[in-house]
């Protein structure tokens, strides 16, 4: 990681965050008193059992959603909408089909003003670093699902967020390529020193990936428990430590799980 | 041009087939000109009608022209307002309901009274025709905007309503203006005839048609200009779909072809 990272990188506070939803059936609480502190170029992961709200927490953090009670707190400031200081990756296929990788990677740019060679400059940088030299003019439909959440998280990227939010951002991806997409996301993660805030059901993604996992219980969503994953990077999928974790945060879920009814 | 005819020989046989059924039933099995014209006759027609033709494909291109350009301006903004703010949506939609299903040709009266024996009645009737399937293809793609598309636009800075319709709805929503646009020229030209049967102006394929050969039972007069109307509308249909679809859409490609 770089010098001068906590200028770059904002810390993140959430602070007694509960969250209700007025639906037509009822009143459903979501969240339930959240608390957590990310540090600035810290990879946190966020797992629980579905529908536990951890999608809904990320989205409050993007200014997408807003808490019933209390704050999120970005570098001092309450967040109260989205911006672009805070980057995000969707789950589904989210590049805009009618604008080609170039000018989809440029979109954020150009919405600040930034003029248009400028703007292709640092498009082309962050296409590069997600590996997608030469498919700047090409359109979403001509590009795999890997390569099109590449191209979403250069596009997001290239506003140079302090902070980086994904969705289960390669949940609709193969196996192998998911693979190779953590591998990449690691290797960017450790170039541009982003704060990184990932969701994800996957107990492997999350090892595999994270400096400290968070479990989030069933809903009402509240955290469980806070994880530190010690393993040394690179990290090996396989390695007897990381089997040790997994077992222990699949545990977790697992107790998680039958308190929802549905393992009963 | 060869690649052409033989990508379309079907078409074209059938075509020639039909054309030959015609000629051989007008003059060996009907053998009565008013009812059944020979399509040799008809084609004569067009020939000895040329200098008559073009003016009225002008007049009746002017009176389209009036009847698109104004339906397209009035229904594009207005489909901007109901697809994107459901207010305006639920305010506006009753009164679109009502007026829908009724005929252009009532419209007629209305049409004169208002507008008198000119020009612009006969864009009124045409614009009527034409207004409803642009406005309702159009605020179709409005409302249907992924939601993720909206959130990413948002999440990358363009945060009020101004920029995302311009930014993300807009270019999502053209490719349902332009096929609101090409029903709303069919059903356009559709009302030509009726627009102009009444007399606006002393030309125009439907005046002419109408008022002129069908009076004067000049059968093989009133089949020409009917080949006329048709020729005229697959040949607009044709140039907006070049000039429009093919140019505009080539990042639909994967999704609907």
């Amino acid at each position: 990681m770089e010098e001068g990272d906590s200028e770059m990188n904002r810390r993140l506070e959430v602070r007694g965050v509960t969250k209700v939803f007025n639906t037509e059936e009822g009143v459903i609480k979501a969240l339930e008193n959240i608390n957590l502190e990310v540090k600035p170029g810290e990879f946190l992961c966020i797992i629980g059992p579905s529908g536990c709200g951890k999608t809904t927490l990320l989205r409050m953090i993007a200014g997408l959603d807003y808490p019933t009670r209390g704050k999120i707190i970005l570098d001092g400031k309450e967040v109260r909408g989205p911006s672009p200081d805070r980057g995000m990756v969707f789950q589904e296929f989210s590049l805009f089909p009618w604008r080609t990788v170039l000018k989809n990677v440029e979109f954020g740019l150009q919405m600040q003003g930034i003029d248009a060679s400028r703007r292709r400059e640092i498009a082309k940088k962050y296409i590069g670093l997600v590996g997608l030299d030469g498919f700047e003019n090409h359109y979403p439909y001509e590009l795999s699902g890997g390569m099109k959440q590449r191209v979403a998280i250069a596009r997001a990227l290239a506003t140079e967020p302090s902070i980086l939010l994904m969705d289960e951002p390669f949940g609709s991806v193969d196996a192998q390529t998911r693979n190779i997409l953590q591998e990449e996301l690691l290797q960017i993660w450790q170039r541009t020193g982003k704060t990184v805030l990932f969701v994800t059901h996957s107990v492997d993604e999350a090892v595999y990936l994270a400096d400290r996992v968070v479990v989030m219980s069933a809903r009402p969503g509240s955290i469980v428990e806070c994880m530190k994953i010690g393993i040394v990077r690179p990290r090996k999928r396989t390695s007897m430590e990381a089997n040790v974790i997994r077992e222990r945060l699949l545990r977790l879920l697992i107790s998680e799980r039958k308190k929802t009814g549905i393992f009963r | 041009m060869k690649a052409w005819i033989r990508g379309n020989a079907q078409g074209l046989g059938l075509l020639i087939a039909v054309i030959t059924l015609w000629e051989f039933m007008a003059g060996y099995v009907v053998k009565n000109p008013l009812i059944l014209p020979r399509f040799s006759a008809v084609i004569f027609s067009i020939y000895m009608l040329r200098h008559l033709l073009i003016e009225d494909i002008a007049i009746s291109l002017l009176h389209f022209g009036i009847g698109l350009s104004t339906a397209f301006l009035v229904a594009l903004p207005l489909a901007i307002g109901m697809g994107w703010f459901q207010k305006i949506f639920r305010m506006v939609d009753p009164i679109i309901e009502i007026l829908r299903p009724i005929p252009p040709l009532a419209w007629i009266p209305i049409a004169m009274v208002w507008f008198h024996l000119t020009h612009y009645a006969a864009g009124f009737i045409i614009f009527i025709g034409a207004f409803f399937p642009i406005l309702i293809d159009s605020y179709t793609g409005f409302r249907n905007v992924p939601k993720v598309l909206v959130e990413t636009g948002k999440v990358l800075g363009c945060i009020n309503a101004r920029k995302l319709i311009k930014y993300v709805a807009f270019p999502y929503a053209l490719p349902f203006i332009a096929t609101g646009t090409r029903v709303g020229m069919g059903v356009g030209w559709m009302c030509v005839v009726a627009a102009e049967m009444f007399g606006v102006s002393e030309s125009g394929l439907g005046y002419r048609l109408f008022q002129k050969f069908y009076f004067l039972h000049q059968m093989d007069y009133v089949v020409a200009y009917m080949l006329v109307l048709g020729l005229v509308a697959l040949c607009l249909d044709r140039l907006f779909r070049s000039l429009v679809e093919e140019r505009l859409f080539k990042w639909k490609k994967g999704i609907v072809k």
